[in-house]
């Protein structure tokens, strides 16, 4: 590996594990016929609010410059509305793309990313318990992991609202019946091959 | 007509009313439908952001327990999100006989075998092509020909796979809406992303996105819409937008079964208006 291969994230630790640089050279490949058009960055609905465009994020990705692409917010903005997969003139699976890049980011517990990770991971944790999402745990499992009170009180007048139709109840973070702790459990195995 | 049904998550929870009104509407229309037993979560859109095999796994377990059910092939799911993650498995096993192998690796844990036999279908595909406008024509008791209606559709029930309708320029509902005597908002909003769960995690840019399919929607008297998410987000945060923009931004937002649940005469108790985060006052006054 030449040094210019080397990431490096800050927050974390000076060079990236083995593993990111791996799963890029995949993301690589997903992109490698792109001819910089920029269709996707004007079918964006988010665009407006990345620092790299979806067109500059693949630049990026084929000229293999992690530190960048970790250290953009543009993947995480991905709303996979699939815009861009619909009309790229090379039939990319561009919003599969980005989904690549926020496995990494999840996978690796990036800093910057912290918020949607952490979103995604209460999600998934409540799902491997219970089979099912149970809302309020899911998001008390978030405002936990964010170690933010202030998040709880930004989030209580909708939470009180959907209460008193009845729509979501109030529970403490249980730990389930373990319906899909099999599935998960086989495919962190799979992952790990 | 028989279909099996999959509500998914949100249907027992923030979308109850979405639940309460597609099942009362299939009654209603002589469509059964058979809840899949014990079914589990499609991963939504969680999954596919922390690991990809784990968001085909979570689908392919549904699907392979739908095949263990009798009497019909065809799964009925009214969540746009879940209805994407259970056809993108449906799609890519039936291309890649190599992911469809590595997904049986896993549901041998549960001792179940994906065959790739059931084909899924989006509530919205059913109601506009199975039952049909003329059908719901025949059974309008009410008809709502002070209304003007917003179509939306959302993103995932039309792309990446387009099923059913344009995936540019959506127009499946509304010859359902013209069916129980309203008109249609002519807009180009229909097929616009409202953020997802930007709207947790992000609520800036979400908002901002909410904010333009209101502003278009002016004029019209409901917005109808056909997933979960796309309802929460255009209904529960129109106060703030409401400040924020300085404008009068207050729109009614029903699902599409609740919709033509009315005009066929159904109850607003059946349909679970109660539930609802917007249904206005002038929007009453109209029905």
């Amino acid at each position: 590996m030449s040094p210019a291969e080397k990431i490096e994230i800050k927050q974390r630790s000076e060079t990236a594990p083995e593993p990111v640089i791996d799963s890029l050279a995949t993301i690589r490949d997903m992109v490698s016929a792109c001819i910089q058009c920029g269709t996707c960055t004007g079918s964006c609905p988010n665009a407006f609010a990345m620092d790299l465009t979806p067109r500059q994020l693949w630049y990026n990705v084929l000229m293999g410059e992690k530190e960048t692409i970790f250290h953009s917010k543009t993947f995480s903005l991905c709303s996979v509305c699939y815009c861009c997969t619909l009309r790229c003139p090379r039939g990319l699976p561009l919003t599969e793309t980005m989904s690549a890049l926020k496995q990494i980011a999840a996978k690796e517990n990036l800093a910057p990313y912290k918020k949607s990770i952490q979103f995604y991971k209460s999600f998934m944790e409540s799902v491997r318990r219970h089979g099912r999402v149970r809302e309020m745990e899911f998001m008390t499992l978030y405002f936990l992991s964010m170690k933010n009170p202030f998040m709880l009180l930004k989030f209580a007048p909708l939470g009180m609202k959907l209460m008193g139709k009845g729509k979501v109840s109030f529970e403490f973070p249980s730990k389930g019946n373990g319906a899909l702790e099999s599935i998960f459990r086989k495919v962190e195995e799979l992952e790990q091959r | 007509m028989k279909y099996l049904y999959y509500p998914g998550c949100s249907l027992e929870g923030t979308a109850l009313e979405y639940n309460a009104s597609t099942q009362t509407f299939m009654q209603e229309l002589e469509v059964d439908l058979l809840e899949l037993k014990d079914w589990t979560c499609c991963g939504a859109s969680a999954a596919e952001a922390t690991s990809y095999l784990l968001s085909l796994a979570l689908p392919a377990y549904i699907l392979a327990m739908a095949e263990e059910m009798d009497g019909t092939k065809e799964i009925l799911v009214p969540c746009s999100a879940c209805y994407l993650n259970l056809k993108k498995v449906e799609e890519k096993s039936r291309k890649d006989p190599e992911l469809l192998d590595k997904i049986n690796t896993i549901l041998k844990e549960k001792k179940l075998h994906f065959h790739g036999q059931v084909r899924v279908r989006h509530l919205l595909d059913v109601v506009a092509r199975d039952i049909g406008p003329a059908k719901i024509f025949s059974r309008v008791k009410n008809p709502f020909i002070d209304l003007k209606i917003a179509p939306y559709y959302g993103c995932q029930c039309l792309r990446p796979y387009s099923i059913f309708d344009d995936p540019e320029e959506p127009r499946s509902m509304e010859p359902l809406i013209e069916a129980v005597g309203a008109k249609i908002h002519p807009w180009n909003m229909g097929g616009r992303c409202c953020g997802a769960s930007h709207m947790t995690t992000k609520p800036e840019v979400a908002l901002e996105l909410v904010t333009a399919i209101l502003k278009a929607a002016r004029g019209a008297d409901a917005i109808v819409t056909v997933c979960p998410m796309c309802q929460m987000n255009l209904e529960a945060y129109q106060k703030k937008i409401c400040g924020k923009s300085k404008e009068d931004l207050r729109m009614t937002i029903l699902y599409l079964p609740q919709f033509l649940g009315l005009a066929m005469g159904l109850s607003e108790q059946d349909l679970r208006l109660d539930l609802n985060l917007s249904v206005t006052k002038e929007f009453r006054n109209k029905l």
